[in-house]
Formats: C-alpha cells, sequence, structure tokens
C-alpha cells in the first residue's frame, strides 16, 4: 500500500547506465573537464578518482544539471539526455549528495526528507507521511534524528541525511560527492555497503567521487582516475593495488606521508581544560565536565563521532563560546581567549570550516594572512598599517606554503577549500606555535593537501608546541596522536596513550556501548 | 473618575477594548511582514503601503458607498506595491532594505497626493460585532464591539500557523527564505516565490490601513498613521516569524497603544504623551529583554538580510 503511493518508483527500469562522451568544460581560460568519456555500468559502484581540483565534480555537476558541458553528450539508459537544471536530472530519478549540504537549516529533517520529494499535494498530510518516514527508516542501518532542525545537527548528521534523502527519493542513480569525510568508519562502511548492495541487485547505480583509496579498494566495482580535468586512467578495481592508484592520481609526483614524529621530551602542561561545560546554541548542555591536559611536546588526539560536544568545546577554546562551567589554563594562567592573551601565549588554531571560523571572505589573501599580527609591527606603526610589508608578508607565505591564489590581493572566498586551509595554515604556523588548536583539519581536502597539513602539525609538535586535534576521522588521529580521548555525548568517556589504545576499545566507546557511558 | 462607574475596572476594560481595536493593523502588517520575510526577503516598506491602503480603501469607500469594497481595492494597492518591491528587490544587487525606505516614502507621498480630496467626506465606516450585547454596561459594550477584520486576522494567523508547516507552499517558502540554494537545488524558483511573497505581504498591510481609515480611527488625514507599519517589523522580529506570536505580540501593542487614551477617560491626563509613548517604550523594552548576546535569533529565516 504504501509502497504503492510512493513517488519515483524504483520499477521504472532499475539501475541505469550512464555514459559520457566528450566532456568539455571551460571556466574562462581555465579547462576544467577535457574530453572526459566514462561509461558506468548498470547496478554498479563507480569510483572517480582524483585530487581536488580534478574535474571530478564539475563531471557530475553536468550530469546532474548544475552545468552545462561546454561540448560532449550524456547518455542515461542508452539514450541522449539533455539535463538543463537538477530538476531534468531529478526527473530522470538522478540524485546527488553534495559536499555542500543542500538542506534547509530551520526545518526538521522529517520536514526536509518530505520537502525533497518535489511533488507535494497542497496540503501535507504529516500523518502519513510520519508513518511512511518510520517504514523508510526502519529499513535504514543509518540514523538521524528526525525531529531536530537540521541547523542544529553536526556535520556528520547532515551528511547522513543527505544520504537518506536519495535513498527516500528512489533515486535510480546516486552520485556521493566525498560522501564519508566526517563519518566514523563503521558508519562509512554501512551506508556504502548498503549502496553497494542495492546496486548489485541492480535497484541502482553509484558513483562515487572521492580520494579515498580505502572507499575504491573496499566498495568500487569500477574506478575513473581524473588529473587537471582528464581522465588518466581507468581500472577494474578487481585487478587494481591502491600503489597503482595512486601513481595514476598524482601523477609522477612523490607520496608524503605523514611527517616522522620525531621522539620529544613532553615539556610542561601548556593548555588544560578542567570541569569544562558548555551548552549548544539552543542553550542544552554540549560539553559535560570535560578535563584534560596538553603538555608541550604532544599531541592530543579527541576522538568522537562528530555532534557530540566537538564543536561546542573547540569554540570554547578559541573564544568563539562562552563556557557555563569550570576553567581553561594556558601555562597555568586563567585563558580568556582574548587577542592579548593569544599573542602573549602563542595560542594559535585551525579550525574547521575556516572560510567561516578563520577568514574574513570578502577580504583579501594578503589581509587574511595579516589577521593575527596586522597590529603589530612590522606590519604597522601606531594606527597604520604597512601594506608594503603586508603584502610582502603574504607573498613569502603564499609561496612557502604553496597557496595556490591568482594574486594576493583575491578574495579569499575565490580560493579552492584547500587553498583556503593552506592560507590559515600560513598565517598560524608560520611563527613560533605554543599551543595549537586544531578541529577536523583536512575535512574534505585532497590527499597532497592532508599529508602537507599533517606534516605541519606534527612539525610544530616535534618544535615543542602543545597540540589538540579534534577530528572526527579515526585514521587521522592513529596517524597523528600522542595521547587519545574519545568524547561521547559532551563527556571524555575513555582515555589512553596512543600506544597501549585498543581500536575496538576506542570505536565502542565513539558508540557509547562500553563501560554505560562512566566518564573515564 | 466615578463618572465611568468602573474606576479601575473601566481602565482594565478600556484597555482589552482599545487591544483589540488598536492590535488590527498590527496584525494584518505584522502577518504581511511574516510572510514576506519567511521568504528571505525585509519590506521596511510597509508603512507607505499601510498609508496607501488607508488612503485608497477610504476614497473607494466614499465613492463606492461599499466599506468593503474599499478594503478590497485597499488590499489590491497594497498587493501593487508589495509586487513593485518584490520586482525591484528580484534585480541583480537590488538592495531590499534602500528599496523597502524608497517605497515607505513613495507610498506616503502618494497616497497623500491622491488623498487631498477625501481629507473632508465622510465615507462609511465598516460594521463591527457587538460581543458585549449580554451587557448592561455601556463600557462593556462599548470595549466588545469587535470589527470583523479582527476575527478575520485571528484566523488568518491560525491559517499561516498551520500552513507554514502543513501546505506545499509553506515549506516552498520557508526553504526559499533560509537557503536559496537548498531551493535551487530543489527547483524552486527563488525569485518568484519571493515576489509572491512580497506582494502577498502588500496584500495585507493594505488591509490593515484600510482599517486605520475606515474603522479606527475611522476617518482619512496624514496623520494616520503613527508608524504602525515599521513597528510591525520589529514585532515580526520578537514574534520570532511565527504568526500566532504575531497575535499575541499585536494584541500587546494594542493594549500599549490603548493606555494612554483609557487613563484618560478616567480623568488622569497628566502624562498623556508618556503613556501614548507606551508602545515604543515596550518596544524597546522586549527587544531588550529577548535578544541574546549568547544564543542567535532562534527561527530568523537564513536569507534574511538583517540578521546576516
Amino acid at each position: 500500500m504504501i509502497e504503492a503511493s510512493l513517488p519515483h518508483p524504483v520499477a521504472r527500469g532499475g539501475a541505469p547506465t550512464v555514459e559520457f562522451i566528450g566532456a568539455t568544460k571551460r571556466f574562462g581560460t581555465l579547462t576544467a573537464l577535457d574530453d572526459v568519456s566514462i561509461k558506468v555500468r548498470p547496478g554498479s559502484v563507480h569510483a572517480l578518482l582524483g585530487e581536488n581540483g580534478a574535474g571530478k565534480s564539475t563531471l557530475v555537476k553536468c550530469l546532474v544539471g548544475f552545468y552545462a558541458a561546454d561540448a560532449g553528450q550524456v547518455m542515461f539508459d542508452g539514450r541522449e539526455v539533455a539535463i538543463r537544471n537538477p530538476h531534468d536530472a531529478g526527473a530522470l530519478g538522478i540524485g546527488m549528495v553534495y559536499q555542500h549540504f543542500t538542506l534547509v537549516p530551520s526545518m526538521t529533517a522529517a520536514e526536509n526528507l518530505v520537502l525533497a520529494r518535489g511533488d507535494l499535494p497542497f496540503r501535507i498530510d504529516w500523518a502519513s507521511e510520519r508513518s511512511r518516514l518510520a517504514e523508510f527508516m526502519a529499513r535504514m542501518p543509518i540514523r538521524v534524528p528526525l525531529d531536530k532542525p537540521v541547523g542544529a545537527l553536526a556535520a556528520g548528521e547532515k551528511q547522513r541525511l543527505e544520504i537518506l534523502k536519495q535513498l527516500y527519493l528512489k533515486r535510480r542513480l546516486v552520485i556521493l560527492d566525498e560522501p564519508t569525510s566526517v563519518l566514523t568508519i563503521e558508519e562509512a562502511d554501512e551506508a556504502l555497503g548498503l549502496m553497494r548492495d542495492m546496486a548489485h541487485r541492480g535497484e541502482i547505480t553509484v558513483i562515487i567521487i572521492t580520494h579515498k583509496f580505502r572507499e575504491v579498494m573496499a566498495f568500487a566495482d569500477r574506478v575513473s582516475v581524473l588529473r587537471r580535468g582528464a581522465l588518466v586512467g581507468e581500472r577494474e578495481v578487481a585487478d587494481s593495488s591502491p600503489d597503482d592508484l595512486a601513481e595514476l592520481m598524482i601523477g609522477t609526483r612523490a607520496i608524503r606521508t605523514a611527517a616522522a614524529k620525531a621522539p620529544v621530551e613532553t615539556g610542561a602542561v601548556l593548555l588544560e581544560a578542567a570541569e569544562l561545560d558548555a551548552a549548544d546554541d539552543s542553550g542544552h548542555p554540549a560539553v559535560r565536565r570535560a578535563s584534560f591536559r596538553v603538555r608541550g611536546g604532544e599531541i592530543l588526539g579527541i576522538a568522537g563521532v562528530s555532534g557530540n560536544g566537538q564543536r561546542e568545546l573547540i569554540e570554547c577554546l578559541l573564544g568563539q563560546r562562552a563556557p557555563t562551567g569550570g576553567s581553561v589554563r594556558v601555562k597555568g594562567r586563567p585563558y580568556g581567549a582574548t587577542r592579548r592573551e593569544m599573542q602573549q601565549h602563542r595560542v594559535f588554531s585551525l579550525p574547521e570550516m575556516p572560510l567561516r571560523n578563520a577568514c574574513v571572505p570578502g577580504m583579501s589573501v594578503a589581509d587574511n594572512m595579516a589577521l593575527r599580527n596586522f597590529d603589530r609591527a612590522p606590519l604597522s606603526r601606531g594606527p597604520f598599517l604597512k601594506r608594503r610589508a603586508l603584502r610582502e608578508q603574504a607573498r613569502r607565505l603564499i609561496e612557502s606554503f604553496s597557496v595556490k591564489t591568482p594574486s594576493p590581493e583575491a578574495p579569499i572566498q575565490d580560493l579552492s577549500g584547500g587553498n583556503v586551509q593552506r592560507a590559515v595554515l600560513a598565517r598560524e604556523l608560520s611563527s613560533e606555535v605554543d599551543v595549537l588548536i586544531a578541529a577536523n583539519p583536512v575535512f574534505g581536502l585532497d590527499f597532497a593537501a592532508v599529508a602537507a597539513i599533517h606534516g605541519r602539525i606534527v612539525a610544530a609538535r616535534n618544535r615543542g608546541a602543545a597540540v589538540l586535534l579534534v577530528s572526527e576521522d579515526l585514521d587521522e588521529l592513529l596517524d597523528l596522536a600522542d595521547q587519545v580521548l574519545v568524547m561521547f555525548e559532551g563527556a571524555i568517556v575513555y582515555r589512553s596513550a596512543i600506544a597501549d589504545a585498543d581500536i575496538g576499545a576506542i570505536g565502542r566507546h565513539m558508540a557509547g556501548h562500553a563501560g554505560a557511558g562512566t566518564p573515564a | 473618575m466615578d463618572s465611568s462607574g468602573l474606576g479601575w475596572w473601566g481602565v482594565l476594560l478600556a484597555v482589552v477594548g482599545g487591544a483589540i481595536r488598536v492590535s488590527t493593523p498590527f496584525l494584518f502588517v505584522s502577518l504581511g511582514e511574516c510572510i514576506t520575510e519567511k521568504s528571505g526577503r525585509i519590506n521596511l516598506g510597509l508603512e507607505g503601503i499601510l498609508i496607501m491602503g488607508a488612503m485608497s480603501g477610504y476614497g473607494i469607500s466614499y465613492l463606492s458607498g461599499s466599506p468593503w469594497l474599499g478594503v478590497l481595492v485597499a488590499g489590491c494597492a497594497g498587493l501593487a506595491l508589495g509586487a513593485l518591491h518584490g520586482a525591484l528587490c528580484g534585480l541583480a544587487r537590488v538592495n531590499d532594505i534602500a528599496t523597502g525606505i524608497a517605497l515607505m516614502i513613495f507610498g506616503t507621498g502618494l497616497a497623500f497626493f491622491l488623498g487631498k480630496p477625501f481629507v473632508q467626506p465622510k465615507a462609511p465606516n465598516l460594521p463591527s460585532i457587538p460581543f458585549g450585547w449580554w451587557s448592561d454596561s455601556p463600557q462593556v459594550a462599548a470595549a466588545l464591539q469587535v470589527n470583523v477584520l479582527f476575527i478575520l486576522g485571528l484566523a488568518l494567523a491560525f491559517g499561516l500557523h498551520w500552513g507554514f508547516s502543513n501546505t506545499s507552499w509553506g515549506l516552498a517558502l520557508r526553504t526559499v527564505g533560509d537557503s536559496s540554494d537548498a531551493a535551487r537545488a530543489l527547483g524552486y524558483p527563488v525569485n518568484r516565490v519571493r515576489l509572491m511573497a512580497t506582494a502577498a505581504g502588500g496584500f495585507l498591510a493594505g488591509i490593515g490601513g484600510s482599517f486605520l481609515s475606515l474603522y479606527y480611527p475611522g476617518s482619512w488625514n496624514e496623520s494616520l498613521s503613527s508608524g504602525q507599519g515599521l513597528m510591525a517589523v520589529a514585532l515580526v522580529i520578537f514574534a520570532r516569524w511565527q504568526p500566532l506570536r504575531c497575535f499575541y505580540a499585536s494584541l500587546l501593542f494594542g493594549a500599549a497603544g490603548a493606555l494612554g487614551p483609557a487613563l484618560q477617560s478616567v480623568g488622569i491626563t497628566s502624562g498623556y504623551y508618556l503613556f501614548n509613548a507606551a508602545p515604543y517604550v515596550l518596544t524597546l523594552a522586549i527587544m531588550i529583554a529577548t535578544c541574546s548576546p549568547h544564543r542567535s535569533l532562534a527561527g530568523a529565516p537564513g536569507e534574511l538580510g538583517v540578521t546576516q
């Protein structure tokens, strides 16, 4: 009964074939896509692998009607189709899970799901929509709170909701744009496994845009590798190895792994939180009596599924949110994150979503790079800025951190995500650092950028800085951290030195079913 | 004071009655602004639309003899001005705040220009329903003379409250107002939805204006409005963009506005102008009390310029 009344019935042909023929797209002088031809088999999981800016996103945006290709054709189910806008794509049964979320923040998850159907009657019968949603959710291995406004959800939860939305709409071709960046490994495996099984049952065809080899190797059937807008190779996953793919993806450049952690004598406690409490935007407790200490020359990693109070914790440490209880100390002194204290104690930060939390988007790259020190010599004398010194600093930082920008005067919001993060990194790590607070510093960045940023973080630690690293990517923490904590529902529920850490125990504590939540 | 026979009860009664009367234009303008702002656009020109509605409603009522036709025409005049605002704001790089201020001045000026011949004549007014028929007291009967527009406004508030979350139009409106990116991805025509929302907001503001000239105070002159159109914008903000709260807030503002005349009716005349300032003091007090540096404005449409 319920099945019959759903929109976009799967019965309309099942998994489709998709073929790009000679797709080309130029933005001004930049050729983002150069004569790319790819055929995606029905009922398969096809990975598009490549670094940021390789053209993966551009290719699929032509498929979902965000861009019109300058040349080339799209064949869908063997017929040539013209997709002029996302609506056309939706009508064909093509859906995309975007890297930047397309949810309506003030609406609940339930409203967002129902809204996405697009063919709503004038009067919405919430009782039947609810039962339909409940029936749908019961079959799904991933969960989101349905009645919270989406704006209050964490990034990981939003991403899950985006995936659920496409499944709810019964799309025949689902495109995932870096879908698992904020999921735990278990959740990612569940979500991707679910989609792969649906594909192999012939219900959907899946395209994954990714730069994670693990996802390609574990879930894709076939992989196309793009570099600088061109297709450089195509493989059956069963016949390829990560080394092979890595070589295709980054060309002849040497692969840099995380900088070696030098054995460092840990120093004094530089950053300390004691019984810290904080509330979220709606006033509910988000951080509960969190206590930790970070010594010089050590990286303290905080693991946890997104939405367990990490964001509020970081905002307290960065001065973006007032704690409701407890204290933060830096070098033994109470710390209120004023500009003076930051400069005096040399506290620096790499917050998540750097364009929003660490930059003034409309200001130039050069000005953004001077935000930490524009008010001091040599960049200013009294109230007057020395533009030349400021430009000089920017040129130096752009050079040494290889930030790709048209000019130092370009607005920073025009840069790609990786380059914004590099610019922030240049600003934060180019002088002496005593305390570094980093949150998901490589979210959504490509392989080379990740290695570079990890290298810089480890180098700061090797020079004796105390580093607090909050990450939703457990692999990142296992690579970098010396000590690891797990946060669950705002409390710290597990702590261990990385050498003694038990991965299974970390996972169980992240999921909240270990030791019944007794604070460690 | 004894002449009223009710003393302070009389004041209370007068405030209640005044609240119902005075709140009606607030109610219509704030519901209109609520629709407009839910779409992610702000219309500061509602003051001008209100005055234009008052003038055109009065003029048509005088010329045709039918006050209801006047209300309808007032609404249509508002619709036209609202659509004008919506169309202008739909152009690239047009700022809705600046356009709104221009519209406010334009609407006021146009109304004064066209309304000159209607200052003297007496137009037929809107009828009211005597809910106080059961009482012998003339004060009670006077306080419970409720205009039909007030009841329509109340029904509209409930209707919008329900419609925002239970109709496809409501969801489309909120989507466009909250995230134009998401709206485009879902295939909604952002500009068209905003144009319609702004026009609908203008329609309601025009009706609110006709209430001023056709019921209370019930005549047309150039000092008819005392900033109700602008205060309704503030009212929408502290009603957190919720229609039912717009209704309560309108009542509160109406009561504050009725305080001065009510006190005067029992013989307290000192500080008359001070009491008349009560709605404005209330605006400031409520704004200070409800705004917090620690929380963002819950419920604010994400695309709304004033909150960015």
